[in-house]
């Protein structure tokens, strides 16, 4: 079985923490959101607005094969 | 004084009707411009008053008939009726405006403390070299009569920061658009509209992204997107990476698209979800807030 590996979506400044192979990302069984948000350095409190599959989660939710996780930081302008 | 002589007001407004085709080649009936302008005049009353009756009628005001068939003669009433309050006059309430007012929302309540300066020019439309210092609410208001004299525009120069002098002016708006640039006044904002049991629409921007949902008073709404507002920052990402001109005026867009739906009761309206944007990939995501 391949192993398993996630597509990362991340916006504003989290996007300078974007991995080059954020399409195809692999990612340990078992692993959490946080597991994913501490490997790639992003300062837990920036990762305000989380979501796998377009449903929002938070920094405890697991993440399986195949799944499409987005994270926002808090963004207020106008 | 103002009259409200109906049935005279009718007839003066059935005198200027002229026959006329609407796109499709139907035939109906039209009223300009200037004749609702000088019937406003002749009758003191605001001109979106004149449109109303004018529709009930079965004449189109002219100025809206490429509204039709999108919208009903019942749905441009209902938004010539509407009360609709605009609180930030910026980036995002610049095109929030522009789209209400040519939409012909009837009243608009415009709130801003703010005046333009240099920093406002790439993105804000309100802004431009020789209005700088003017008041934003002033320049707002300013602009609804140019595009719209029939809209009825109150404007107020300052921050919402007191929440009873602000509940006054909004108890009677059937909407809150949250055009807001910073996220201690969006929790301030909020916590009226949901007193006031008004539903208010909100969105907000960083760089080339934004996120616009619809918040109504039973949501769980801001705290959904910046966690508790004791914790949440006063500034987001903005801070860092400012704001283009072509997300702002997209978000604003898009607020003012759903403020036509909710006024209406057209279409789905982005309650609990959540519109989010990248304009620099094209990334464009609806997301459940659960």
């Amino acid at each position: 079985m391949a192993n398993p590996e996630i597509q990362i979506k991340l916006f504003a400044t989290l996007n300078k923490f974007a991995p080059e192979n954020g399409d195809h990302y692999p990612i340990p069984d078992d692993a959490t959101v946080a597991d994913v948000v501490t490997a790639l350095s992003i300062p837990q409190k920036e990762a305000k607005l989380i979501f796998i599959n377009n449903t929002r989660a938070d920094l405890d939710s697991p993440l399986k094969s195949g799944d499409r996780l987005g994270i926002f930081p808090p963004v207020g302008g106008g | 004084m103002p009259v409200d002589n109906g049935s005279e007001i009718r007839s003066a407004i059935e005198k200027r009707a002229v026959d006329a085709v609407f796109q499709d080649g139907t035939p109906c009936r039209k009223i300009s411009v200037a004749d609702v302008t000088d019937l406003a005049g002749q009758y003191s009353l605001p001109g979106y008053r004149i449109e109303i009756q004018a529709l009930e009628a079965g004449i189109i005001p002219w100025r809206y008939v490429r509204n039709f068939r999108a919208l009903s003669f019942a749905d441009q009433i209902a938004l010539l009726r509407a009360k609709v309050c605009v609180v930030g006059l910026g980036g995002l309430g610049g095109s929030v405006i522009e789209n209400l007012a040519r939409a012909g929302i009837g009243s608009l309540i415009l709130i801003d403390g703010d005046l333009f300066d240099e920093t406002n020019l790439n993105r804000q439309f309100l802004s431009q070299e020789d209005r700088l210092s003017m008041p934003k609410a002033d320049a707002a208001a300013e602009r609804v009569n140019r595009i719209n004299r029939s809209v009825a525009v109150s404007a107020h120069q300052h921050f919402v920061r007191s929440p009873g002098e602000d509940r006054k002016l909004m108890e009677d708006a059937d909407l809150i658009m949250d055009c807001l640039d910073n996220l201690e006044s969006r929790f301030v904002l909020e916590r009226i509209a949901k007193d006031l049991q008004i539903p208010m629409v909100t969105a907000a921007v960083a760089g080339a992204c934004g996120h616009m949902t619809v918040i109504c008073p039973e949501d769980e709404g801001l705290e959904r997107i910046y966690g508790p507002p004791e914790t949440a920052p006063s500034k987001g990402a903005e801070k860092a990476l400012g704001c283009l001109s072509p997300i702002v005026a997209m978000m604003g867009t898009l607020e003012a698209s759903e403020a036509m739906k909710i006024l209406t009761g057209r279409g789905t309206v982005l309650q609990n979800r959540m519109l989010a944007a990248d304009l620099m990939d094209n990334t464009l995501q609806i997301l459940d807030l659960g």
